[in-house]
């Protein structure tokens, strides 16, 4: 695996810390007026030329958030967020659209670079203008292995690659922002339909304010000719993000997603409340992979992002599947429960979830499986490791409702503790109402033992090489499940998550 | 090839006491030779084992041990590895979810990557792990297994002599590699070891019996007990102890 000493190399040349993505990009932002109230709103559907119905959307939204209170059953701890204190909108200048080159700016360009983006990719990326050159000879260059990416700069999206060529196929992917304006229909009668409006105190917040995001629409019986992408990256200071993501795949259609995350080092917190709706018809399957590694703080757990994040797929369809595949192993706080809502009879919904926790980070995180048509199945596979003086609790809902005959669901939970000062919690819920479902649930704890260790390192690893090697091992059931482009990266992220958690 | 000189050592404890549990011991292994240290359960054969290994726990307390000029007291127990050091384990660990393959491919590159090597490649590490697999009649399925997990006694010791057949160590240390296995076992583990029989290697053979030490015939034969060497002698040695036991050496200390 040398894909994963070079990561871990690069992590070791970065002398600030040991965090890989946690440089900041000099490049002046535009920022929406700081608080929020409503014409914090109207700022921000103005500056997307948003229809009347859109604001109307937003509006509403920000009048029940404002009656809402935050929750607080979590098992995280954190200093009350000032919500008037933050920007809502922070945008590169000039940054939607580039004619050539040349006029991107050479630190946007170097940000991907950074981001492990290919220049190649990042060119096309970032030269929209030129895309029918480009995607030609993308074409020509590679038919397979082709990955389309949607990148998120703060609020805005960048750009979106390889756009003529999913278009081809019929499958729309691109900022939400553009969506509303192209595919209004679609846009109107989907938003808010899995995650309703008032969900909860942060999927209303992000509603209010949401200024980017990805939308992809799959028609019936396509199968994405490529994997969907999308880099989410926070940059300005003292602003939040709250991106919004929308997929739908319509009857028989497949689509697989992969979603990755970063943010610079700062001393202050940086809120992340984001809202992602995926909903499968008929027969339709969607894969959404996530690699989360947001800035976590230093290890006196000072700055971070607080990552409040709420996701959710119906499998509205007869037959339809959902799957949730998660390495997280960034921000300071973690407040996330993908759930698929099981409706459509005989449909299928898996959560694979890898979630490190070092240094001072907490996360309360999870799954959800509602079962509600006949015969339908559900996985949950949690690996949850725990290092430095962190806390990770595992927290999850199974329910069988009276008509789901024949449900059935599997959970595994391990978690892994490496040290002696941070912990390890599961919360599992489990409720049925019909005797005509089975639901098994398995939980184990382990420490990392200091005779494995000692085994690997005899045989030639170093200390971290071993930790990796062996916290590797753990989470290869889940690891099994990724996408091939983020395996790699995903084994890297965990040995440079915990290096220096042994010892 | 191997020097240790007047080695003694404390297990570490609470509040800084110590257990002691050599008291100076004195060992010379020379390349080409095959030594075996005998002795009762507690004699600190183990200890010794670890110690070359460089286990943590232990406190040196007087003494040295050096491995080709260097003094292993200095050296992390992956440098003191990638310098060819191989300790057989007496109780393998288990690692789940990590394929033997994978861990002896990650092991061997490490290896070679800290000697200035250049990393094996995919083809020519299959190659090597087929030879080494047939010679301990190990197949293809338990290779793509997780080390150790689910293996029985016999399963784990041919595994550990595998990775010795695999990373070509300098020295090879094995601590008490005969126990729980049966006869047929014994001798596959024992060829296996025999092949790495050479005058560039050394070894260091752990054992309270005198079965594998048929096969493996060692050069010299030391005798173990209380913490000291109490005797060192030829193959014959080994016989003698196997007909009158250890008693002559309890109690006696140092």
């Amino acid at each position: 695996m040398p894909a994963i000493k070079e990561t871990i190399e690069d992590v070791r040349r970065l002398e600030a810390d040991k965090y890989k993505y946690g440089f900041t990009t000099e490049i002046e932002q535009e920022f929406g007026p700081k608080g929020l109230n409503e014409e914090t709103i109207r700022f921000i559907s103005g500056k997307k030329n948003e229809p009347r119905w859109m604001l109307d959307w937003r509006l509403d939204a920000y009048r029940r958030w404002t009656r809402m209170a935050e929750p607080n059953w979590a098992k995280v701890d954190y200093p009350p967020i000032d919500y008037q204190g933050l920007h809502y909108y922070a945008a590169p200048k000039n940054a939607s659209k580039y004619k050539n080159l040349g006029e991107v700016p050479q630190e946007l360009l170097d940000t991907y670079k950074k981001l492990g983006i290919p220049r190649k990719e990042a060119e096309v990326l970032l030269g929209l203008e030129g895309a029918g050159q480009s995607a030609a000879e993308a074409r020509t260059e590679a038919l397979s292995g082709q990955v389309a990416v949607d990148a998120v700069f703060d609020s805005v999206s960048v750009a979106t690659t390889f756009k003529e060529e999913l278009a081809k196929a019929g499958v729309i992917f691109m900022p939400i922002s553009e969506a509303i304006h192209e595919h209004p229909e679609l846009v109107r009668k989907y938003l808010g339909a899995v995650v309703p409006v008032t969900d909860n105190f942060f999927a209303t917040l992000n509603s209010a304010v949401f200024s980017d995001g990805s939308f992809v629409y799959v028609p019936k019986g396509v199968r994405c000719p490529m994997e969907l992408s999308t880099y989410f990256r926070i940059n300005a200071a003292g602003a939040g993000q709250f991106e919004r993501t929308l997929i739908i795949a319509d009857e028989g259609s497949y689509v697989s997603y992969l979603e990755g995350c970063t943010a610079p080092m700062r001393d202050e917190n940086q809120l992340h409340a984001a809202v992602v709706e995926l909903l499968a018809f008929d027969d339709a399957e969607i894969k959404y992979s996530t690699v989360q590694n947001w800035w976590p703080g230093d290890v006196e757990g000072k700055g971070g992002v607080y990552n409040f994040v709420t996701k959710r797929a119906n499998c509205h369809g007869r037959n339809s599947k959902v799957s949730w595949t998660q390495v997280e192993t960034g921000s300071a706080i973690t407040w996330k429960y993908p759930s698929c809502v099981l409706k459509g009879d005989n449909s299928r919904g898996e959560f694979y979830s890898i979630a490190v926790t070092n240094g001072r980070q907490q996360a309360d995180t999870g799954s959800k499986m509602i079962h509600l048509g006949r015969n339908t199945k559900s996985r949950i596979i949690s690996k949850g490791i725990s290092a430095g003086r962190s806390d990770q609790t595992y927290r999850g809902l199974v329910s069988v409702h009276g008509k789901a005959e024949g449900a059935r669901n599997f959970t595994q939970c391990d978690s892994l503790l490496i040290g002696d000062t941070c912990g390890a919690h599961t919360v599992p819920y489990v409720e049925t109402r019909t005797p005509k479902a089975v639901l098994e649930h398995e939980a184990s704890t382990s420490r990392l033992s200091e005779e494995q260790l000692f085994y690997a390192r005899q045989r030639g690893l170093d200390e971290e090489s071993a930790v990796a090697l062996l916290v590797n091992g753990f989470c290869r059931e889940v690891l099994q499940e990724l996408p091939m482009e983020f395996a790699v990266e995903a084994q890297a992220l965990l040995g440079v998550s915990l290096e220096g958690s042994v010892g | 090839m191997l020097v240790i000189d007047n080695l003694q050592v404390c297990v570490k404890m609470e509040e800084g006491k110590g257990r002691h549990i050599l008291k100076g011991v004195s060992l010379e292994v020379p390349a080409g030779q095959v030594h075996a240290i005998m002795g009762p359960n507690g004699c600190g054969k183990s200890t010794l084992s670890y110690l070359l290994s460089g286990r943590e726990g232990y406190e040196i307390i007087g003494g040295s041990m050096m491995f080709e000029g260097q003094d292993l007291a200095g050296m992390e127990p992956e440098d003191r590895a990638a310098a060819g050091m191989f300790l057989s384990f007496q109780y393998p660990v288990e690692i789940p979810g990590v394929p033997i393959l994978t861990f002896v491919k990650e092991a061997l590159n490490a290896q070679r990557r800290a000697r200035g090597e250049d990393e094996t490649s995919t083809p020519q590490f299959m190659k090597l792990a087929r030879e080494a697999a047939a010679q301990l009649d190990i197949t293809h399925e338990m290779l793509k297994r997780p080390v150790n997990v689910d293996f029985s006694g016999g399963e784990k010791k041919r595994m550990e002599i595998f990775q010795a057949l695999m990373l070509q160590p300098k020295f090879l240390i094995l601590d008490e590699t005969d126990s729980g296995l049966d006869i047929d076992a014994l001798k596959m583990v024992a060829e296996g070891v025999n092949t790495l029989r050479g005058k560039e290697r050394g070894m260091l053979v752990i054992t309270h019996y005198q079965r594998l030490l048929d096969y493996l015939k060692p050069d010299v034969v030391h005798v173990m007990a209380a913490g000291c060497i109490r005797e060192t002698g030829g193959p014959e040695l080994a016989l003698k102890l196997e007909e009158a036991g250890y008693d002559k050496y309890a109690g006696g200390g140092a």
